[in-house]
């Protein structure tokens, strides 16, 4: 009778174990104390009982919904933006260290890509496991293509990209990533781009793809090799044309244009950072959220307390601006001129908020210990952050600074909101 | 207590014979020689003080405590959490098993040049770093109360 409870009140979105965190999914009315429990219990049978036979998913949209990766206990928190509260905690994702996600482009699904080679699918309506299959033994990241029929992870071990078909998750279509060097490369900055393609990059081969996976039976693999030495991620621009892979090995930028693939990759920047004496860099930076505001992007330097400004027309460092420590993620806020910024151990307490038109720090904020990922609402008003070390996440209104909520969470990373999904490249 | 004693041994021992680190010309090669001895002084003498040297030499619970974060959540940023490895090798007794105690001290201490691991010595004394690969040989704890 339990286990049935349970089903039933997933499917209708009422989490039984976690309702501590629901504020107004329906049950909200009690207080959550130990003597409730069986009045809580005895209402939910009466309320199942009523709805036996019609049970089905409340009416509710998906697009203010989001997942937050716990990443010490391998479960995901399934997050709500419009209240900004946890509507449930989905658990059994194991290992989910760098873990990341994209959406299905009905906005009901995540994809999960965990550190252990797990592709796991969630349902954020139903807040269960819809899914899930090892697919290989050290993942990084993963992409879906334009019309959400392939999913496509990308692998540390054994390197390489392998797609799944979206709804089953069945394999599809596998690229092992041997570069020109022989030798199996760590697959890195794996994004989705328009045509049912993807591009990704070889970390120690030093090389780009691009993968045409019109007919996802017979992959079509454009090489592009000596891009420069030990690409750490890569980008794709808002427009869907600039394929950016940053340079961990060397100075500078490698850029292809998807609009002209046969004009091959090109150097960008590549004085920067000559001469100077690199700090060491104590967590890698990732370029998936640069922000572009206007003419530019600002992007994280390598090993330095900088955040670069880059001309998009000319690829030209329009400028540097100084910040509290070795930036990871700099990411555009929406409908705005600013970036927000985190940094590396050991100055990961901070958020800086910069003016890219100013090119200064217009704001430090402190939300709290290890600073992992920040993600906006899609319209830029919130910005939620998650502090690993101190248990929470943090919800800014971005035009106050004002702290909006604090809500509890395990060891927090990744915030992914539902509208990535209508992203290219996201 | 008996345990104490012979790792103390051991790591006077290990401290004799310690080299400087792969691939990186040292040039505080003999300041480190005589901190090495130092060392294995001290910890000779520790075997008959083992309280007092329990400061010295073992970090304290509360660090010991906060190393196991730090290996498990920074260093998990590119060894895994479970350090099995990502960007950066896996860190599993049986990766390690032939690598010597002293050349991984000195990797977390200087980093390894020509490749992304950092120095960490700013953030770690060399006890701590020996306490931190003697844990990684016999497998990290997940977390030490």
């Amino acid at each position: 009778m339990k286990s049935a409870n349970k089903t039933v009140a997933q499917r209708l979105g009422i989490p039984l174990s976690r309702r501590r965190e629901v504020g107004s999914a329906g049950m909200g009315g009690l207080p959550p104390t130990s003597q409730r429990v069986g009045v809580r219990e005895a209402f939910l049978v009466v309320f199942l009982l009523s709805l036996s036979g019609c049970a089905s998913v409340q009416p509710r949209g998906t697009g203010d919904l989001g997942l937050v990766v716990e990443r010490g206990t391998g479960a995901v928190q399934v997050v709500e933006t419009t209240g900004k509260t946890v509507l449930a905690e989905v658990e059994g994702l194991g290992d989910l260290s760098h873990a990341s996600a994209v959406f299905s482009r009905d906005e009901r699904y995540a994809y999960v890509f965990g550190r252990d080679g797990g592709l796991t699918k969630v349902d954020l309506l139903s807040r269960r496991v819809d899914r899930r299959v090892i697919q290989a033994g050290n993942s990084i990241g993963g992409a879906i293509s334009t019309g959400g029929r392939l999913v496509a992870a990308a692998n540390y071990t054994p390197g390489g990209v392998k797609f799944f078909d979206a709804a089953t998750l069945a394999q599809v279509a596998e690229i092992p990533a041997i570069g020109a060097d022989g030798k199996s490369s760590k697959v890195v900055g794996l994004v989705d781009a328009p045509g049912n393609r993807f591009v990704f990059t070889l970390f120690e081969a030093g090389e780009i793809w691009l993968v045409e996976m019109k007919d996802p039976t017979h992959p079509k693999v454009t090489k592009f090799a000596g891009i420069g030495r030990e690409p750490y991620d890569a980008i794709i621009t808002p427009d869907s044309r600039w394929y950016i892979a940053g340079l961990f090995g060397e100075d500078g930028l490698a850029v292809l244009d998807l609009w002209h693939p046969e004009r091959g990759v090109k150097r960008v920047l590549k004085d920067y950072g000559k001469g100077g004496q690199k700090l060491p860099v104590f967590k890698m930076p990732h370029l998936e959220g640069w922000g572009f505001v206007g003419p530019y992007a600002l992007l994280p330097a390598v090993g330095r307390h900088e955040v670069l400004v880059v001309d998009t027309e000319k690829w030209t460092l329009a400028g540097k601006i100084l910040v509290a420590g070795q930036p990871v993620f700099v990411v555009g806020q929406p409908g705005s001129r600013r970036v927000w910024v985190n940094f590396a151990f050991p100055d990961n307490r901070t958020v800086q908020v910069i003016d890219a038109m100013e090119k200064k720090v217009v704001k430090t904020l402190h939300p709290g210990k290890a600073v992992l990922h920040l993600e906006f609402t899609p319209r830029g008003e919130n910005a939620w952050v998650s502090a690993r070390d101190s248990d929470k996440l943090v919800v800014y209104d971005t035009e106050t600074f004002q702290v909006l909520k604090e809500l509890p969470s395990s060891s927090p990373s990744g915030i992914f909101f539902t509208p990535r999904a209508h992203r290219t490249g996201w | 207590m008996q345990r104490t004693v012979i790792s103390l041994q051991q790591r006077g021992f290990r401290g004799g014979v310690r080299r400087a680190p792969p691939r990186k010309p040292d040039k505080h090669m003999h300041t480190r020689a005589l901190i090495s001895f130092l060392a294995l002084a001290l910890g000779a003498g520790a075997v008959f003080s083992p309280a007092g040297a329990e400061g010295a030499l073992q970090p304290s619970l509360e660090r010991r405590a906060a190393l196991v974060h730090l290996v498990r959540q920074d260093c998990g940023s590119c060894h895994g959490l479970t350090l099995k490895g990502g960007l950066g090798p896996a860190l599993l007794p049986e990766t390690l098993a032939d690598k010597e105690a002293a050349s991984l001290e000195a990797t977390i201490l200087h980093g390894r040049p020509g490749t992304p691991m950092p120095p960490w010595q700013a953030f770690l004394t060399e006890a701590e770093a020996r306490w931190i690969v003697e844990q990684l040989q016999k497998g990290f704890p997940d977390e030490i109360r």
